[in-house]
């Protein structure tokens, strides 16, 4: 993946023949969307890449992941730590999707609320969010209402 | 708002408390109507309570209707390790609406997506309390005779006092100035002050309880909590700059009412209950004709 010219790069992300690569993340985001993906878990390839150059940021890091589609859910994950990443999805060769990934309007499941005394970190309740800031993600709480922004973001 | 529950106060709309006050009223002149016969509210307080829980359960008994219920969670199978969801299905089967107050944040809303009957909270660890918001927008505008464009004081703890969150979110929707008095380590926290910047109105924030008072129609005293400071001499230092004495009130406005949620410890002197100001006692009776109200329009009576 290193240092790679314009044309060799296209060549490796159309090489992979079905699955994931996700493009634009920020270059300190990379190893927090594996986490949040949870690609450590997964038997296919993967292919990792980060402070490669890019017209539009700079820098910017990579994620290839063979046999593989993710849930919305997950998507979602992405977008709270690297909002100007690319999801591209690859059906026999072809790039099938392409968009921006994107805040959504509100977050259920992968976030942790920040308050300890929320109901969701007591019983066993899955929790829920109401996007109100999508620039300075900052998220309130649908059961506690308190906030959770982007300092204090923990991810279940 | 029949069969809906109540849990947060942005959960009903101006228009809807404006229902609920009218009907307060009309509670206040004939409190005892046997609307509730055969009806029966649980009250499960998973958390020590006296004015809260005795209130519903007058209010209830007033109305005719029968309560269930306990009083602390150390005598119910929460003790046995249930969890909420389990005990809030149950309930639901052996009454008409429960009214829950629990130490924990969103445990009021969790249960009302589980209940098959409509929930009352009546207060989520520090969060909500909204019942105890529409008594005090009642004796707000029992005292000043409307809601819209008062200055409203609020003074002591902001931080923790879940009664000045609801209440300052509430009055969002009356054009209210807000004054706010609390030590340096009490303010009013950023989550709750947002709903005044959105709703673009003034406020003003003091250290000086004697500065505020010239300001206000309403003083809405709230004990400062000696378990929150982590130093004990800050905490002395801050305790008695709001103990409100009755010779502070010369320069206030004569409209001026002083409410408190209760209880009170020392922040207001015993010298005010005798003042034409004092308003915190009958306060504490309109809790009574505001939860009747709701139970009211709640079970669709």
């Amino acid at each position: 993946m290193e240092k790679k010219n314009g044309n060799h790069k296209e060549l490796v992300v159309s090489a992979i023949e079905n699955g994931t690569v996700i493009d634009h993340i920020p270059v300190q985001s990379v190893f927090q969307v594996t986490r949040l993906l949870r690609l450590d878990e997964l038997s296919s390839h993967v292919l990792i890449g980060t402070n490669l150059d890019s017209k539009k940021f700079g820098k910017k890091g990579i994620v290839k992941v063979s046999d593989k589609y993710f849930a919305r859910e997950d998507i979602n994950k992405i977008a709270l730590v690297a909002p100007t990443a690319t999801l591209i999805e690859i059906r026999g060769f072809k790039v099938t999707e392409k968009k921006q990934v994107e805040v959504p309007d509100t977050i259920e499941k992968v976030v942790r609320c920040v308050n300890p005394n929320c109901v969701t970190n007591v019983e066993n309740v899955p929790t829920r969010f109401r996007v109100i800031n999508k620039q300075d993600v900052k998220l309130r709480c649908h059961y506690c209402e308190k906030i959770t922004d982007k300092r204090n973001m923990g991810f279940r | 708002m029949k069969n809906r529950s109540l849990i947060s106060i942005d959960d009903f709309s101006k228009e809807e408390f404006i229902r609920i006050l009218d009907l307060a009223e009309e509670f206040e002149k004939n409190p005892r109507q046997r609307i509730l016969e055969g009806k029966v509210v649980a009250t499960l307080f998973f958390e020590p309570s006296t004015r809260t829980r005795l209130s519903f359960e007058s209010a209830v008994n007033y109305l005719g209707g029968r309560v269930i219920g306990f009083t602390d969670a150390a005598s119910s199978s929460v003790k046995k390790g249930e969890s909420l969801k389990d005990t809030i299905k149950t309930v639901a089967n052996y009454c008409d609406l429960i009214v829950m107050r629990h130490p924990v944040e969103g445990s009021a809303r969790f249960a009302s997506e589980v209940s098959s009957v409509p929930i009352i909270n009546a207060g989520d660890g520090a969060n909500q309390h909204p019942t105890q918001c529409l008594l005090d927008l009642y004796s707000i505008r029992k005292t000043q005779g409307k809601l819209d464009k008062l200055n409203v004081a609020f003074v002591g703890d902001l931080k923790y006092g879940r009664t000045v969150h609801s209440l300052t979110q509430a009055l969002t929707q009356f054009n209210t100035t807000y004054h706010l008095v609390s030590p340096l380590e009490l303010k009013l926290p950023s989550a709750v002050k947002i709903y005044i910047k959105d709703a673009k109105l003034d406020y003003f924030q003091y250290t000086d309880l004697s500065e505020a008072i010239p300001h206000a129609d309403v003083l809405y005293v709230t004990r400062i909590q000696r378990e929150r400071f982590s130093d004990p001499i800050e905490y002395e230092k801050v305790k008695n700059s709001y103990n409100l004495m009755a010779e502070m009130l010369k320069n206030a406005k004569p409209n001026l009412r002083v409410l408190h949620p209760l209880p009170r410890v020392n922040e207001i002197h015993e010298d005010v209950d005798d003042t034409r100001q004092a308003y915190y006692f009958q306060q504490a009776l309109n809790g009574v004709y505001v939860r009747q109200a709701l139970l009211k329009a709640i079970l669709g009576l």
